[in-house]
């Protein structure tokens, strides 16, 4: 609070914030949490939605939804959709939602031979059969980063991006700025 | 050097011996234009694109342009830096660059190019292509799914080594790719060494040398240090 | 004769000469059927070069089979006028009479039918190559036949003659397929002039080049015969590009067919002005038909004294061979051409040096256009002022135009510059005309109201491609039809032209299954405006004209396939789960996705 102020500010309204984790590792949320004591910074000015962080199951009217992981199966895209429906702003956080990142290795094959290698053929594991629970999400074809699926607004790389990176992007959005990383804060491992 | 000899780069006066092309007049003033397939030791290739600059209004690559007195070149301006993060896109979409699990991350000129140039994501939808991995040679791995087709490999097996182990054919998207001239096609059947200038001039991280990855940690490497604008001079040999 | 002993018989009668590759791996591949690796092997050891440079250039080049193909190579003809003639449903129908996919080769080796660039018989379609001989006029029931034929393995030269016929369809003459000359006619009126005074008149009748672009021949000749040549036995070259790949476009053909002493004798002029001793005929592999009345056009020019030594009693000597193309469009553009004629991929030079100071084997070089080089000898023979009176102030001549598409009369037509769409489009009995594809994909789509618009250099410049559509045609389909093209062309040197014609492909593709929105629109638009100004030749900076004149010209063709104004992506992600559908056995609510995102999100 620099500037001096005029009369007795209005209480700011907080930005409410939801974030998910598709096909990722959650290793982007730790980056999150690596913000540390920034977090009861960001605290003062979001209040969270839909995330690991709150367990609430389904996003609401959002201003910012945060999307670790990309697409590999029908469910990351339902609760892609959602978000979207729910953000005004959708932020691509690492790697994963990126490019589809370490499950998208699974894109040079086809997926009836992974799936028979696993359940089938492979000697310890394939006893089962392939699942056919209605509960389990189908996997799709091949792993999509999720601009693929849904419009996406912002995009921060790295495997996970650094959690100053996280917090400049943060606090660039909420200030209303168009963020700039410097050197050192972008990078794609 | 003849006082008249020099150029406008974005407004900076850049001095040029004639038959120097605009980027190497550039970097050995230590002006940064982007680039690829570019390398000081070698005559241009011109494919990359990314060295593509205005030269009195017009788009040429400063690769191939020869330096001509009172020329105004534009270089860093939002406009050719847009472009240039669009190359650089169809490079990440087109190939497999995956940085967490490549030995080249931090040395990677594609990757650190991007990170001067703020490419925020490949935008485009990804291709995955297929392409193979080669782990014929002893010493050397060739993993193709990061290769950009700069020929600096092909030149400098050529003009260096004297060996031409490699050449490209092929045509468009899906055929071009680095031959290797061997009747298997494998890099094993060739007289390539770990010692050639071809084993080390691999910009991105195609061309590996065996048992020697991730040997430099993380926040020590060539582009962790300083942004690769920042090296124009270094990295001349 | 085995293996070997072909390739050693071939490779000698080249005398072992790299730069004669593309002969090499041809006549070798007629014989064998296809380049193994220990052909490859074997070629690059006779010529002296590494073994992955030869294998460079047999990948580069689509008519060249570094994989066996079937005994049988049937290559339908692509270009969007044999799409109109009704080409899919033929190949269709061939391939399910022979129970094959497009593309693959019968498990018995017999057999592979698949797409090609326009072969340029687009007034005589839907055409085809069968091993790389032309085929016209493809019916449901010659499709019938020609399955048969193939299953009981007649021989192609057995096949009926007729199915062979390529007519020349000449509608329009004018001075230059009207011309009263005589061979030798006009060589020896340029031999009289002496070479300085045939260059003044070639610059006095202001000719420029037919293929498209339009620079002076005059100065073209000029600065090659200026040029010294380099090394120890300094030559300069005259070149004709017949590689006349451009879609829609088929004069040189008819050029090549019935007025092939003219061409021949324009070389012979140009070699006269320039200084050169020889010069090469780049034939597009299209056109291997034509080789061998080509060869026995130059046999008789030899006989006659038109070609050799002492040419009509003068110490001008002159020579000229034939190179095969083996598919690959960009071997039009003037350096990728020379590098084929080296051996290599077509993979455009950089320029400066330009071919007239450096092209063929690093010489002088004049690469003109069949076209051009004919009405070369126009002005031998009746001077330049002559010929400056035809067309316009600008642009002197005739042009011939190769008339195809939604027309009752498709055929060759030679105007004066100057002659409008209109004109055009009523001679040849075209009617409810829609939009004209100019000079092929690379050029411009005329709209109705603009065909007021003349044929010339300062209007509507043209390689000769005229491919009219009536308005039951889709203009969307024609431009992805062209985005195909460009897509397959591409040599893949440059990064905007290697990547950048993929994605307009691809974004093209996408709208036309429906999953289209706004903001593919703008990506193509974006993509234009890089590959114009980035790409390293003229089939990348002109690789998206089609689509953004069609996107200007005829943007409700592409709305009206725009599945919403929202993103959306360019698969059906219902369809993304099917694999795992099968694999599950299931089919429950939750094994699907709902028609749309809204429905989705309500659900």
């Amino acid at each position: 609070m620099n500037a001096p102020m005029k009369a007795a500010p209005a209480p700011v309204k907080k930005l409410r914030v939801a974030t998910t984790s598709l096909a990722g590792c959650f290793g982007c949320h730790m980056s999150i949490l690596d913000i540390d004591e920034r977090l009861l910074k960001l605290l003062d000015l979001v209040e969270f939605d839909r995330s690991p962080l709150t367990d609430i199951k389904h996003c609401g009217p959002c201003d910012l939804g945060i999307i670790e992981g990309g697409l590999c199966n029908a469910e990351n895209v339902h609760v892609l959709r959602e978000f979207r429906k729910n953000c005004k702003i959708i932020l691509a956080l690492g790697a994963c939602a990126i490019n589809g990142g370490l499950p998208a290795q699974r894109n040079h094959l086809d997926l009836r031979d992974v799936l028979e290698e696993v359940y089938q053929t492979e000697h310890l594991l394939g006893r089962g059969g392939i699942p056919n629970d209605p509960e389990l999400p189908l996997p799709l074809s091949k792993v999509h980063p999720i601009h693929e699926v849904v419009k996406v607004d912002y995009f921060l790389p790295g495997c996970p991006p650094p959690a100053d990176a996280i917090w400049k992007l943060l606090t660039d959005l909420l200030a209303g700025r168009t963020p700039a990383l410097g050197h050192g804060l972008l990078h794609y491992d | 050097m003849n006082a008249t000899n020099t150029f406008q780069l974005d407004g900076e006066e850049i001095p040029f011996a004639p038959g120097q092309t605009i980027i190497q007049a550039a970097a050995a003033h230590g002006a940064y234009i982007p680039h690829l397939c570019w390398h000081p030791d070698f005559s241009p290739h011109g494919s990359c694109k990314l060295c593509t600059v205005k030269v009195n209004g017009r788009f040429g690559s400063a690769c191939t342009m020869e330096a001509q007195p009172g020329m105004e070149v534009e270089n860093r301006t939002a406009e050719l830096d847009d472009k240039r993060r669009t190359l650089l896109q169809m490079f990440f979409v087109e190939g497999n660059h995956f940085c967490p699990s490549c030995e080249k991350s931090g040395n990677c000129v594609l990757q650190a190019t991007a990170y001067e140039l703020k490419m925020m994501s490949p935008h485009f939808d990804m291709f995955y292509p297929d392409r193979p991995v080669d782990a014929s040679h002893p010493d050397i791995l060739l993993d193709f799914n990061r290769c950009i087709m700069c020929s600096l490999c092909v030149t400098a097996s050529r003009e260096v080594d004297g060996k031409n182990v490699f050449a490209m054919g092929g045509r468009g998207i899906l055929g071009r790719r680095i031959h290797i001239n061997s009747e298997s096609g494998r890099l094993g059947d060739t007289d390539f060494a770990a010692t050639d200038r071809a084993a080390s001039i691999c910009p991105v991280g195609v061309i590996l040398h065996k048992r020697k990855g991730f040997a430099v940690p993380i926040g020590e490497r060539t582009y962790d240090l300083a942004p690769i604008s920042a090296q124009v001079k270094e990295t001349r040999s | 004769m085995s293996d070997t002993d072909v390739i050693d018989a071939v490779v000698d009668r080249h005398r072992r000469d790299g730069t004669r590759l593309m002969q090499i791996l041809r006549e070798i591949q007629e014989q064998l059927g296809w380049l193994s690796p220990a052909t490859l092997t074997r070629v690059a050891a006779a010529v002296g070069w590494p073994r992955a440079m030869v294998s460079g250039t047999a990948s580069f080049y689509s008519f060249f089979h570094t994989r066996p193909r079937g005994k049988y190579c049937v290559l339908w003809s692509d270009n969007i006028t044999d799409r109109m003639l009704g080409n899919a449903d033929l190949m269709e129908a061939m391939c399910k009479k022979l129970w094959l996919e497009p593309g693959r080769v019968s498990e018995d080796g017999l057999v592979s039918v698949n797409t090609t660039s326009c072969t340029g018989m687009c007034d005589q379609g839907p055409a085809l190559l069968v091993n790389y001989r032309a085929i016209t006029r493809m019916t449901p029931s010659r499709v019938g036949e020609m399955v048969g034929l193939i299953r009981d393995q007649t021989p192609v030269a057995e096949w009926p003659a007729e199915w062979f016929a390529v007519d020349d369809n000449i509608r329009r003459k004018d001075i230059l397929l009207a011309n009263d000359l005589v061979p030798g006619q006009a060589l020896s009126a340029a031999l009289e002039r002496g070479p300085e005074k045939m260059l003044a008149a070639v610059k006095d009748a202001r000719l420029r080049g037919r293929g498209g672009a339009g620079f002076s021949t005059g100065l073209k000749w000029e600065a090659c015969r200026n040029a010294a040549g380099s090394g120890t036995a300094p030559a300069r070259y005259v070149v004709c590009n017949a590689d006349e790949g451009e879609p829609g476009t088929f004069k040189d053909r008819v050029l090549l067919t019935s007025y092939a002493y003219l061409v021949f004798e324009g070389m012979s002029i140009a070699g006269f002005v320039v200084g050169a001793k020889k010069g090469l005929l780049y034939l597009r592999g299209e056109y291997r038909y034509l080789l061998e009345p080509l060869e026995s056009t130059l046999a008789a020019r030899r006989k006659n004294n038109l070609l050799g030594k002492n040419i009509l009693g003068t110490d001008f000597e002159f020579h000229i061979e034939i190179h095969l193309g083996a598919g690959a469009y960009v071997c039009g553009e003037e350096s990728a051409l020379i590098e084929s004629l080296e051996g290599k991929p077509g993979r455009p030079r950089i320029r400066p040096p330009f071919p007239v100071t450096s092209g063929y084997l690093g010489q002088p070089t004049t690469v003109n256009n069949v076209e051009t080089l004919a009405a070369s000898c126009l002005i031998a023979a009746h001077g330049g002022e002559w010929y400056a009176q035809h067309g316009t102030e600008k642009s002197t001549g005739t042009k011939i135009l190769s008339v195809s598409g939604d027309c009752e009369r498709p055929g060759i037509y030679e105007y004066p510059y100057g002659v409008s769409v209109r004109q055009v489009l009523e001679d040849c009995g075209a009617t409810d005309s829609q939009a004209v594809q100019n000079s092929g994909p690379s050029g411009v789509c005329v709209a109705e109201d603009e065909f007021g618009r003349r044929i010339a250099f300062e209007d509507l410049p043209t390689a000769g491609a005229f491919m009219v559509f009536d308005e039951t045609r889709d203009m969307f389909e024609v431009a992805r039809n062209f985005a195909h093209f460009f897509a397959h062309e591409s040599c893949g040197f440059c990064t905007p032209c290697r990547v950048g014609t993929t994605l307009v492909r691809n974004m093209m593709d996408k709208i036309a299954r429906n999953h289209g929105s706004p903001y593919d629109i703008d990506e193509l638009f974006k993509l234009h405006r890089l590959m114009q100004g980035a790409s390293h030749c003229g089939l990348g900076n002109s690789a998206c004209n089609p689509v953004f004149d069609t996107l200007n010209k005829f943007r409700p063709a592409y709305e009206r396939r725009l599945k919403s104004l929202d993103y959306e992506p360019a698969f059906d992600l219902d369809a993304a789960l099917s694999q795992a559908r099968q694999m599950t056995g299931r089919d429950d609510a939750g094994a699907h996705f709902a028609a749309n995102s809204e429905d989705e999100a309500k659900a």
